[in-house]
């Protein structure tokens, strides 16, 4: 079957089976592998995508739902010549490590600083506790996260 | 060639600043190629099939049924392997693929490559496979009593009748931790048309991984090149192979590029556990708190192959009485062949399971005692000039145990919480915890571990320093893992060779020689200390060929005059310095496990504050608190990073983190059953540096990233005791121990 739909606000189409998730889509079909694989089953949050303004684990949603959505990538937030503020931050303040989990929490984070952006230190635990990351401790993401609302306030 | 208007340039990115990594980036947008993230023109993809029981005789093997559907290439069995049939850094004892009998839990049976992963999976699902269960041997005493020991570490040392007149007896048991890297396994092997390949696959030493390789492909070593790879976390590992020589025998088969991907159950199949063990221990003290003789008997369990096992009992036996003087001491440690999963490194790599038992051993001698947990540390603390309780080793280098402790214990305490958010009371959101019902408890430990490879491993990293017209490159075979070596290797040549433009270059193995592992906290230390020597090198060279006595980024000076342009320098002959780095020699145990057997050491103290809910048995752990020993801190942000994050993993093993084993059955191999701590159960961290330079460090620097982790554990471990006043000697620590059901 083939579906059509807005990625990083362009519009794409792809050719895919019935079993395939929206991650497996947009890496294998579309070829961006910022979503990554680590769980697949929703568990890890290093697959997230902002899906029609929710933040989803790509893994979980069928491609053929996907059908005229408007999905949003870590792509689509920028790229090493000009980064998002997330991004931006994430670098800074050494919250980047083996970068597995990167692009699903720069994707988490930057939905939810839009949406909610005197989230306080407990609201980013409680909002980021989907998002596994191994390696840093979750420390240096919420130094981050802090640095950036201290520059939006 | 002379230019007196030239500025001199400022170095950014030297040592001792928090510089960032040169990766990082890339890593946000998605523009970092990971290893699962890799493909090739024409690839086929491959899938295993394992045994999902622990032991077994294989009575039927037919692959027919996957060979003939459509898509598939190949399917392969241990009849296929075409070289030496077994693998294994130590003793090569594991079959590439089960050879007649399966051994544990998850074992690989059979390889295919097919058009997509949908085939792949499919036909691995389609090979008939008849299986005789057989009874898997998982205990560990019963292991030891049929000999099943693949190494028995002997230490006796001191006076034999010598006795202590207070005495405090345990038994302790850590469960199996997987070092679940966020990254699960993935690689491409690429024919290179003839009749070699390449390959690129999880691992933390490419060098080793090849050695094996070309053994069990039946390739000239020059005819496999191994890659270094692009991949999400290690922790250890990736220290054994996985999936390489599967895909390297497939795409010799065929001809063509095979990539494989596991997911997350099979990647908890697929590589090396922190070994569980079972330890007895005795201390013995004088009325005044001085240790007179440690006795300890460390069971671990090794699982069904060897891997890297001895060395891991190795670090548990010498580490057995943790940073404190004592003059007696007997230690037996065995690591076990049994029917679990196969048990390798992880960070720590021994010394984890030792400092959870002999740092609850330190309170009960203190509470026995009447004494304070930290002044009965301070009074036994092991520093430069004492000899290693176990092996009697001088301790030759700086080892700051008493600063790190009271470095400490000046952290000032958190407040209480008054607070009635869930979220900050234990159980969280879902569950009812009343405020009232919270007692709060804090715990110490103090934490020692060796770096480097020690027992006479003749331990040494190459890499290669060019200069360029735009700077210098560092090459090495070191695996950037995520822990930010890549970062370290920039600073030290660009403080060395006082220029800023400084990038590294990750070659393969037909490219450079060894770094050795990307473990046992060593490549700041070892990568990182053939980097500068190489840089000092091309550093005089520069100097010499241009007559100056001032490197920088615009070249040569002299007297505030630049004599040579560095394109002018790299204008003839290449300027470049290649270095093999060895650190100084180790000595073997003797029969007594005595001798200078470690190049040196590191130590850490750890606080953790819990708030317990002591009739539910729920908990929160509120602040951990830690002093490091680092040498001399290189980037002080990758360092904070490294000490949280190690926190994280040595919290979850003594909380929620374990293996759940059910006589050699994995029960909980995905991550909805095996929790790794979230942004939620890991607290805030205050980390205290305590620099004092190690003498031959770069710079002065220590490897230090397996510390945060192995006193961790204890530190949490002990908090949940002073809350509940349970005696709490398993790790992780349940719910049923904490209200006292078990």
């Amino acid at each position: 079957m083939i579906i059509t739909l807005t990625v990083n606000g362009q519009p794409r189409t792809a050719e895919i089976a019935g079993w395939e998730s929206l991650l497996w889509v947009l890496r294998e079909r579309l070829g961006l592998p910022g979503a990554k694989d680590a769980c697949l089953q929703g568990e890890c949050g290093s697959c997230s995508v902002v899906l029609d303004g929710e933040l989803v684990c790509s893994c979980l949603v069928m491609a053929a739902d996907a059908e005229g959505a408007r999905v949003t990538t870590a792509e689509g937030l920028g790229t090493i010549e000009q980064p998002h503020p997330v991004q931006q931050a994430f670098v800074d303040h050494g919250a980047v490590q083996c970068g597995y989990c990167t692009p699903g929490l720069v994707v988490a984070v930057a939905h939810l600083l839009e949406r909610h952006p005197d989230a306080s230190d407990d609201d980013l635990r409680e909002a980021l506790s989907g998002n596994l990351c191994r390696c840093t401790g979750y420390g240096s993401v919420l130094r981050a996260v802090a640095a950036l609302r201290k520059e939006q306030a | 060639m002379t230019d007196l208007g030239v500025r001199r340039p400022t170095l950014l990115g030297g040592v001792g600043e928090s510089a960032a990594r040169p990766d990082g980036i890339a890593k946000t947008t998605g523009e970092f190629e990971f290893l699962g993230d890799m493909s090739a023109d024409g690839m086929l993809w491959g899938a295993t099939r394992r045994a999902y029981v622990p032991h077994a005789r294989i009575v039927g093997l037919d692959v027919t049924p996957a060979l003939a559907m459509r898509g598939v290439h190949a399917v392969l069995t241990f009849d296929d392997v075409p070289g030496h049939r077994y693998q294994g850094q130590h003793v090569t004892d594991q079959p590439v693929l089960a050879e007649g009998v399966i051994r544990h839990w998850g074992e690989a049976v059979a390889v295919v490559a097919a058009d997509d992963p949908e085939t792949a999976r499919r036909a691995a699902a389609a090979i008939t496979l008849e299986l005789e269960e057989l009874e898997p041997l998982t205990d560990l005493e019963e292991a030891l009593e049929r000999g099943e020991v693949y190494r028995h570490v002997r230490v006796r040392r001191g006076d034999p009748e010598a006795r202590g007149e207070v005495v405090v007896e345990g038994t302790y048991e850590t469960g199996m931790q997987d070092p679940a890297p966020l990254g699960n396994e993935a690689g491409l092997a690429l024919p290179d048309g003839a009749g070699g390949v390449d390959i690129w696959g999880p691992t933390q030493w490419t060098h080793v991984d090849h050695r094996q390789l070309s053994a069990c492909l039946g390739l000239q070593p020059e005819a496999v090149r191994v890659h270094p790879c692009r991949i999400g976390g290690a922790f250890g590992a990736r220290e054994d192979l996985s999936l390489q020589t599967h895909i390297g025998m497939l795409a010799l088969r065929t001809g063509r590029p095979v990539k494989m991907v596991y997911d997350r159950s099979e990647s908890f199949a697929g590589h090396v556990k922190r070994h569980r063990s079972q330890m007895r221990y005795r201390h013995e003290a004088d009325r005044d708190g001085n240790l007179v003789r440690v006795t300890a008997r460390l069971l671990l369990d090794g699982g069904a192959y060897e891997l890297t096992s001895a060395a891991v009992v190795a670090n548990s036996s010498y580490f057995a009485v943790g940073a404190y003087d004592c003059p007696n001491v007997e230690v037996d440690g065995y690591v076990l062949r049994t029917n679990d999963p196969p048990t390798g490194a992880m960070r720590g790599f021994g010394a984890n399971q030792p400092c959870f038992a002999a740092e609850a051993q330190m309170d009960r001698l203190a509470a026995q005692l009447g004494m304070d947990p930290l002044e009965l540390r301070l009074r036994n603390a092991l520093e430069q000039g004492g000899h290693l309780a176990t092996t009697g080793q001088l301790i030759e280098h700086p080892l700051p145990t008493r600063e790190v402790i009271r470095s400490l214990a000046a952290i000032p305490l958190p407040e209480p919480n008054d607070s009635d958010d869930p979220r900050l009371l234990p159980g969280g959101t879902g569950l009812t915890t009343p405020r009232s019902g919270v007692v709060r408890g804090v715990g110490y430990a103090v934490g020692f571990k060796n770096l480097q490879f020690s027992e006479a491993f003749d331990d040494y990293a190459e890499a290669r320093v060019e200069l360029t017209p735009d700077g210098a490159v560092v090459h090495t075979a070191a695996i950037e893992v995520g822990q930010g070596l890549v970062t370290i290797l920039e600073q030290i040549v660009r403080s060395t060779l006082n220029m800023t433009h400084v990038r590294v270059a990750f070659d393969h193995t037909g490219r450079i020689g060894s770094a050795g592992s990307t473990s046992a906290s060593r490549q700041t230390q070892m990568a990182g200390g053939a980097a500068l020597e190489a840089a000092r090198r091309v550093r005089d060279e520069a100097l010499e060929r241009a007559g100056g006595d001032e490197l920088d980024e615009a070249g040569v000076w002299r007297d505030g005059r630049l004599l040579a342009s560095l394109e002018e320098l790299c204008a003839g002959a290449a300027i470049e310095h290649h270095v093999r780095y060895r650190h100084p020699a180790t000595e073997e145990p003797d029969e007594n496990g005595q001798g200078a057997l470690h190049v040196d050491f590191c130590v850490a103290a750890h606080r953790a504050v819990v708030d317990v809910d002591v009739d539910l048995g729920m908990l929160r752990v509120v602040e951990i608190a830690i002093a490091q020993d680092v040498g001399k801190a290189l980037n002080p942000q990758q360092l904070h990073g490294q000490i949280e994050g190690g926190i994280a993993q040595g919290m979850g093993q003594a909380i929620m983190e374990e293996v759940v084993l059910d006589r050699g059955v994995v029960r909980n191999p995905t991550f909805m059953d095996y929790l790794l701590p979230t942004s939620l159960d890991m607290p805030p961290v205050e980390a205290v540096l305590v620099e004092e330079p190690s003498p031959w460090g770069p710079y002065g620097a220590k490897g230090m990233a397996e510390l945060p982790t192995v006193s961790a554990t204890p530190a949490v471990a002990a908090a949940i005791r002073a809350a509940t006043g349970r005696p709490l000697d398993r790790v992780p620590v349940r719910p049923q121990g904490i209200v006292g059901l078990q």
